[in-house]
């Protein structure tokens, strides 16, 4: 019996009966003070609709129930494994940890399949037949004790259940304790890739083939994939580079664009144009990246072959690469022009009417208008709209993986393939995936110095924009 | 500030010229600025659409095939069909007998695997091969591109009239010519006879030959495919050349496959057909084979894991801090990291997902669950900002109304507020779901770039999603991938441009309604 337990795939055998005593006890804490009546005077009337002692009911229920079988979840395997461990012959444990742990396992992995048929190891179908008896008695163990939990939480809860019994505030309590937690969600991620960044760069310094900090911060060698050399200096400068590569593209067409859609265009023309700008924010990074390789790497690349082929340029003035920092940059700053346009549009708008019509009526010209007036009333506002989308630049991914190069080379060549933080993370931390070696963990603190940089012009920039905004408003 | 020599109003109007050339130019300059922007959308739009083109459309072999005696396991089914599909082509081909190097070309025009579609359809109707039935098998991705690109550059001219056909004792051919002039025009036109020329076809009779030479008013031609004529006085046959657009060695294609897929043309055994496959295969390691079934399967599991994560914490994140939540340090902490949450780079989930998901908590690489966690934890604030946007658009009389009438705080919030707020909240939530979709770089980190080669079944099986399918489509060293890969990204741009026209039509309907 307990082995056939053991076998069973546990997630429905706990979530339909847990359902079915929730419905049970809804229905029945609701009978029981419907048929109570709504009552004869007006202090002695329910306190609370019966529809709120049946949630009452049926949440006293579930959630010890609940409770008591996540505590089993988290539990239960270990222990299960490490009792099968401890009743195994000597001999298997003395070849390490390792090799145990390979065992247990394939021992578990059997022991789910109710089919599969007798290996013919003794010991190992033994093990199996052992994981599964194992398995059913924990099993046991934590269905009873969440049925008894469930058990005594409904029988504590009907006691409860009276006229008087303020069920609506306990249940408006129990909702905003879950919203809470909702929110709160967004908090643990924060904390989370804190915590996870700053433990693995910490560990990535302590490794004894992982370098000292001034090291990796200064030093201009980098070779991650041998494990040999991590200074990220040129990992920083690619990253840099193309960044301000992609900023000379969305800048001016950017700003421009802003402008000219919000001072100079017909509304029906911008009610066209400005979706179709959106447009490019919303097609995926991939897609740009293989647009970048395909088309604009080749392309720079062939300009790069004609400007060394020219009479007064040496040969071999420009790299021409296959993959280059320019066709990388050049595409992600076109994909970057909808966050500085659109933004810019915002502030600019937001600069009050009344400023426009003084500027005109001292007769000023449109355009001396807004390079007098608006642009300085609004520049606070497009210096955060630039800090945002240099900080979405150094971020971008999948363009510099497909177009960019994986050469760590400190070059001011254009035309060079170059390499950054994000190419190197992608590349550290595909394929093997071992938490042990210096190659993987030096992905995070990589990670951990973008996080750092994006986050102070994150902050910079929407304080910028909370401190304009209350300006104005 | 006047100059000498200028009236002040000679002067005021060149200044008013000057200033009046500016704002025509700054003008231009925002015209200019919108172009650009435009029109790099317009052209990044049609060159992945002009490349894909071809990806939609592949070469079939059509081929009567039967096998009565197929194997039920499916590896040695493959072995069985591929010796039938052999057979079948060599008996289409019986001049060549045992040239060893014309069977390897022969073979060469499909992959093994190209039968796999049909051991499929064999394991549903397992006597479907009992009688001989017309199959489709797809030509090698190198034929299929061939005969998109190239195939439109060759050029026929007319040779000349056969005389004499004779074989030399090195296994070549001569033909002599019929008429006078003994192939001078034709020599005139191969700048140099003694030498072979790999990019010119002769065909003869229905046989293909290769150039080696023209010599003593007669070409010396090596066979390739296709019945010999008799040797012997053929009577003034005609002689056509096949002017290739490259050289044989330039090409994946030989210059027999070349003559084969032409024999085979003109028996309507090779046709072109829609790319069924690239919609019902998964991938594979072949590009004529690869399809996107596994990665759209895979795609939708991990769009289930993060809308059933991100969207309801999502909303009820917003609510507390919109409708329940007093203004503290506690919910500023919350607001101010939300926005900052939002603008953290995605590849910086992806190291989350690695470090906690699969490292710390022991779960499986690859697989939709982890993917649709990390990629709801980076829609979050996404969703929770327009939520409470939403929200904060529904007027407080409805709350008022509510709370008057004996609502409590709950029952007015998800009885009346949040009814009203739903279009707003479920567009939010639609463009949320769309930039997930997009997504690759977290992705990457947490293995989902493994090669998947069948559909899963639950969100707990390995695979793979679109956008990182294409990235692995990209990376792929044929050149076939090209347009496989553009093919795949039109499918996910189509799937994109469908969720993000559901959401601006509720939010119309929405805006009407208020």
């Amino acid at each position: 019996m307990l082995q056939t337990l053991g076998y069973l795939p546990i997630g429905w055998l706990v979530i339909a009966p847990l359902a079915a005593a929730g419905f049970f006890a809804f229905y029945f804490g609701r009978q029981q003070i419907a048929a109570l009546g709504i009552g004869p005077t007006l202090g002695a009337r329910l306190n609370s609709q019966p529809n709120f002692h049946g949630y009452f009911l049926a949440l006293a229920t579930v959630l010890p129930a609940s409770f008591v079988f996540l505590i089993y979840l988290f539990f239960a395997d270990g222990y299960v494994r490490s009792s099968l461990v401890s009743e195994l012959p000597n001999y298997l444990v003395a070849r390490g940890p390792e090799q145990v742990e390979f065992f247990v396992n394939r021992v578990a992995e059997y022991a789910r399949d109710a089919q599969a048929a007798a290996t013919g190891n003794l010991l190992f179908d033994a093990s199996v037949e052992r994981y599964s008896v194992l398995n059913g008695t924990a099993r046991l163990i934590g269905v009873l004790s969440a049925v008894l939990a469930g058990a005594s939480g409904f029988w504590i809860g009907r006691r409860q259940l009276s006229r008087s019994f303020p069920a609506r505030s306990y249940i408006e309590l129990c909702i905003k304790a879950e919203l809470f937690v909702c929110a709160a969600i967004a908090i643990l991620t924060t904390a989370g890739i804190v915590l996870s960044l700053v433990f693995e760069t910490i560990r990535f310094f302590s490794l004894p083939d992982g370098p000292s900090v001034t090291e990796f911060l200064f030093g201009t060698d980098w070779n991650a994939q041998t494990g040999a050399n991590f200074g990220a200096v040129p990992l920083f400068f690619g990253t840099l580079m193309i960044a301000l590569l992609a900023m000379l593209v969305a800048v001016p067409v950017g700003l421009f664009s802003a402008i000219y859609l919000s001072e100079y265009s017909s509304p029906r023309f911008r009610a066209w144009v400005k979706p179709i700008l959106e447009l490019l924010a919303g097609i995926p990074t991939v897609v740009y990246g293989f647009f970048a390789a395909t088309l604009i790497a080749p392309l720079v690349r062939n300009f790069a072959q004609w400007v060394n082929a020219l009479p007064f340029t040496p040969d071999t003035l420009l790299a021409a690469q296959p993959t280059s920092a320019l066709a990388a940059g050049l595409v992600m700053g076109v994909m970057i022009i909808p966050f500085i346009s659109s933004l810019s549009d915002d502030v600019i708008n937001a600069v009050p009417q009344p400023l426009r019509d003084g500027a005109l009526a001292m007769g000023a010209t449109k355009s001396e208008m807004i390079k007098q007036v608006i642009l300085p009333a609004a520049l606070p506002g497009i210096i955060a709209a630039i800090l945002l989308a240099v900080s979405r630049a150094i971020g971008e991914t999948m363009i510099v993986v497909m177009a960019a190069g994986g050469r760590a080379l400190i070059t001011l060549d254009p035309t060079s393939d170059i390499t950054t933080v994000t190419y190197q993370i992608v590349a550290l931390l595909t394929g093997d995936t071992a938490f042990d070696s210096a190659r993987t963990v030096s992905a995070f603190a990589l990670g951990f110095v973008l996080f750092g940089v994006t986050l102070l012009f994150n902050i910079i920039a929407l304080r910028v924009v909370q401190r304009y905004r209350e300006a104005y408003d | 500030m006047t100059k000498p020599g200028l009236s002040p109003e000679a002067f005021a109007e060149r200044r008013l010229k000057r200033r009046h050339a500016a704002e025509r130019r700054f003008k231009i300059y925002g015209q200019v600025a919108i172009g650009i922007a435009v029109g790099f959308l317009a052209i990044l739009l049609l060159s992945i659409a002009s490349k894909s083109a071809s990806a939609f459309s592949r070469h079939m072999l059509v081929l009567k095939i039967d096998q009565p005696d197929l194997s039920v396991r499916s590896d040695l089914a493959v072995t069985d069909l591929n010796l039938s599909v052999r057979d079948e082509l060599v008996k289409a081909f019986p001049e060549i007998a045992d040239n060893r190097t014309a069977r390897i070309d022969l073979f060469g025009l499909t992959t093994r695997l190209a039968v796999l579609p049909l051991t499929k359809s064999a394991a549903e109707k397992p006597d479907m091969f009992q009688t001989p039935v017309d199959a489709r098998l797809a030509v090698s991705d190198d034929l299929d591109l061939y005969l998109k690109n190239e195939f439109r550059a060759h050029r026929t001219i007319e040779v000349g009239r056969a005389g004499r056909l004779s074989d030399t004792r090195s296994g070549a051919f001569r033909v002599t010519d019929a008429g006078p002039d003994g192939f001078e025009t034709f020599q005139s036109f191969v700048d140099d006879p003694t030498q072979p020329r790999t990019d010119i076809l002769i065909s003869l009779q229905g046989a293909w030959f290769e150039l080696n030479a023209i010599s003593g008013a007669a070409l010396e031609l090596e066979h390739l495919a296709g019945a010999l004529p008799p040797l012997g006085e053929l009577g003034g046959a005609q002689i056509d050349a096949l002017i290739l657009p490259s050289a044989g060695d330039n090409r994946k294609v030989s210059n027999r496959q070349i003559a084969y897929t032409m024999l085979l043309k003109q028996r309507g055994m090779i046709e072109k057909r829609f790319n069924r496959t690239l919609f019902t295969n998964s991938d594979s390691t072949y590009p004529e084979l690869a399809g996107t079934a596994a990665a759209v399967v895979g795609s939708l599991f991990t769009m289930l894991i993060t809308a059933l994560f991100a969207i309801p914490v999502g909303i009820f994140a917003a609510v507390y801090l919109e409708e329940f939540a007093k203004k503290s340090i506690i919910t500023n902490i919350i607001e101010v990291n939300i926005n900052n949450l939002a603008a953290v780079p995605s590849i910086i989930f992806g190291l989350l997902g690695a470090a906690v998901f699969l490292n710390t908590f022991g779960l499986p690489r690859s697989v939709p669950l982890v993917g649709g966690l990390v990629l709801g934890l980076l829609v979050l604030p996404t969703i929770i900002i327009a939520s409470r946007a939403a929200l904060q658009s529904v007027p407080p009389s409805v709350r008022d109304a509510a709370l008057g009438l004996g609502a409590s705080h709950s029952q007015a919030v998800f009885h009346h507020v949040l009814p009203l707020a739903a279009p707003g909240i479920l567009t939010g939530a639609i463009i949320a779901m769309a930039r997930a979709l997009g997504e690759t770089a977290p992705l990457l980190l947490i293995g989902m770039v493994a090669f998947i080669s069948e559909v899963p079944r639950a969100p707990n099986d390995e695979a793979t999603v679109l956008p990182v399918l294409i990235y692995k489509w990209f990376s792929g060293a044929e050149r076939a991938w090209e347009p496989m890969t553009a093919a795949l990204i039109i499918i996910l741009l189509t799937i994109l441009v469908a969720m993000n026209l559901v959401a601006v039509l509720l939010r119309r309907r929405f805006e009407r309604r208020l």
